[in-house]
């Protein structure tokens, strides 16, 4: 035996519940089979959960570092993991490592500022780390925005949190939109972009972004329209990762790693990297 | 500084077994290789062996730990054991700056404990070169052929071995082999690194600068036109990463073996298109992206992140092997414009 610690050796998590968000969406609930947290984390912050002999795969951890009892992970099911862990009960242990990359910058840059949250699709799953810690730190933020959009009513992720939580809270101003017109829907309908422009927010705001890259860049270029500029923007961004630690060597853009180096980045930053990714 | 005859090796390889597991380059089959000594295995006259010595601190294989399944539940094994004390004799100064570059990966926080493990248990005792031949460009990274670095540094003339230690560790080794070798002044040494700076000077690399290169040139030549050509007979068969001693890309993968899980590390390369793809795409889509990758990641983005210390060390595998010729040499040359 070696004494030292190795960052590569998972440890063993229990899944306690698993909600179904929608029709390939899961949020599986994690802690330590004795029932504690499996490490501390920060907003933006991943982790590497695996069911060995299927894989190993980078999740962004989607429940606040203010939950004290467990952490949360919205899955999509979209690969050889993701099937396993939808196909999943409660009670399955997995293994889990982390966390991983750098965080938003909750307690310094965006201190004292108004937040504008953008997310398309499963794009809410890192967000909703950041928003709820926002929530629970209420009075160290302005008014809250959250612009939130997917294929379908049925597609948006933590729908009854949005609507029985956020949307109740003061000073959280929640706007939804879906891709197309659906009978039981009487909101907003169209792409996120285009609705962030039709809402046309005070640019004294910091904005953070996530979700497809075609999302990503129409609404970055929509946001510039409305006077933003790029260091007010921030994005968190996604590529194939093994280690998680900067050290298997695929997930660079450039010389930065997002597995280390991210996976929060600031667009101005992003401007500095090769177009990669 | 010690020496010793060279038809007294057989008598150092085994007062050097004594301190640990030796390992010599012998010849083979398939060329010069490292191999356990024992009696009778006589070391290799090649200039290096086919495979880097990147195997002994990063091998191509390595189990990283098990996984016990009943049910639902997991129990995770720890397989790892404490390495066994070890020499590599005969390393060359490419290869042993090979070293310090797999150094600043996997030492790097958070320390990857399978390789400090091996790292922290093996003495390196390097050979200065003494015939360097046309695939040589280690000066280039201004490393000497002549006066490698390693624990204990080996001059070969043509009936000596001269021994010289140059960390704590080599003095060590050094002191224990004090019977089979005796003291020496450096006289024939200094003769013959003359000898051989002369050599190298008139390598036909010899004048390859990487100057053009280096930290913080991203820009200059992300979106060089050159790749295109330069990477357009590229076969992405993985060669030149896997006889480079400083490529460490690795993938981790699972194995069931029907009664408990093992999970592996397995080299692997940049220039295989399976790397980076993703369920949501692929952000390296054609060989020109991978091949520009392993490149850039060798003579701009490692040396970034590292001080400006490049990820390559002229060692020449590469030259050799890639079955289209095409090679680190031939990148530098046509984006640096770099022959002086």
């Amino acid at each position: 035996m070696i004494d030292m610690k190795e960052p590569l050796i998972p440890v063993v998590g229990v899944v306690t519940d698993i909600r179904i968000d929608t029709p390939d969406v899961k949020t599986f609930r994690v802690v330590t089979p004795d029932g504690k947290k499996a490490f501390e984390h920060k907003p933006g912050q991943c982790a590497m959960l695996s069911i060995p002999g299927v894989g190993e795969a980078m999740f962004s951890i989607t429940s606040s570092p203010t939950n004290t009892e467990f952490m949360e992970f919205s899955i999509k099911k979209c690969g050889c993991v993701t099937e396993w862990l939808h196909s999943m009960e409660v009670g399955q242990q997995i293994t889990i490592r982390g966390p991983y990359g750098n965080a938003f910058p909750v307690d310094t840059e965006f201190a004292g500022h108004d937040m504008l949250f953008i997310a398309g699709g499963i794009g809410l799953a890192p967000l909703r780390s950041v928003i709820n810690y926002c929530r629970h730190y209420r009075d160290r933020y302005g008014k809250i925005d959250i612009v939130y959009g997917s294929r379908s009513m049925q597609d948006l992720v933590d729908y009854q949190e949005i609507i029985n939580e956020w949307a109740k809270d003061t000073g959280v101003n929640v706007h939804l939109t879906i891709d197309r017109e659906q009978p039981e829907w009487d909101g907003h309908v169209g792409f996120v972009p285009n609705y962030v422009k039709e809402l046309g927010f005070s640019t004294d705001k910091i904005a953070i972004l996530c979700g497809p890259p075609i999302m990503i860049k129409f609404t970055l270029a929509g946001l510039q329209e409305l006077g933003f500029d790029k260091t007010q923007v921030y994005t968190t961004m996604e590529l194939r990762m093994k280690c998680g630690i900067g050290k298997c060597g695929r997930c660079n853009i450039g010389s930065k790693y997002v597995c280390k180096d991210g996976p929060v980045f600031r667009c101005d930053q992003i401007d500095e990297l090769p177009d990669e990714y | 500084m010690r020496k010793v005859s060279l038809d007294k090796l057989d008598l150092l390889f085994s007062a050097i077994s004594g301190a640990g597991t030796l390992y010599i380059p012998v010849d083979t089959e398939a060329g010069s290789k490292y191999e356990k000594w024992e009696s009778g295995k006589t070391l290799s006259n090649a200039l290096n062996t086919v495979r880097s010595a990147k195997d002994f601190f990063f091998p191509q294989t390595e189990n990283l730990m098990d996984f016990k399944m009943e049910g639902k539940s997991i129990e995770v094994i720890d397989t790892r054991s404490e390495c066994e004390d070890f020499v590599i004799f005969g390393v060359r100064a490419c290869d042993v700056k090979s070293f310090e570059v797999l150094d600043r990966v996997f030492l790097a926080d958070p320390v990857d404990s399978y390789y400090k493990n091996r790292r922290d248990h093996a003495v390196i005792v390097s050979m200065a070169c003494t015939k360097p031949r046309e695939t040589c460009f280690c000066g280039t990274f201004g490393i000497d052929a002549a006066n490698p670095d390693g624990d204990v540094v080996c001059y070969k003339t043509d009936d000596m071995l001269y021994m010289d230690a140059k960390t704590e560790k080599g003095a060590k080794l050094l002191e224990k082999l004090a019977s089979v070798t005796e003291e020496s002044d450096d006289t024939a040494v200094n003769e013959q690194k003359k000898v051989i700076a002369e050599r190298l000077a008139k390598l036909p690399l010899a004048e390859l600068s990487a100057e053009a290169f280096g930290s913080g040139k991203t820009s200059v030549f992300f979106d060089a036109p050159e790749w295109k050509e330069l990477s357009e007979s590229c076969l992405g068969c993985g060669t030149c990463t896997f006889v480079c001693p400083t490529c460490q890309c690795y993938d981790i993968k699972d194995f069931n073996t029907g009664h408990g899980v093992k999970r592996f590390r397995c080299w692997d390369s940049c220039m295989y298109s399976e790397f980076t793809k993703m369920s949501a795409g692929q952000p390296r889509l054609t060989q020109l992206e991978r091949f520009r990758q392993r490149f850039m990641h060798k003579l701009v983005y490692y040396p970034t992140n590292n001080d400006g210390l490049f990820s390559c060390v002229g060692c020449g595998r590469c030259l050799e092997k890639c079955p289209i010729q095409m090679n680190i040499v031939k990148v530098m040359k046509k984006l640096g414009g770099s022959i002086k």
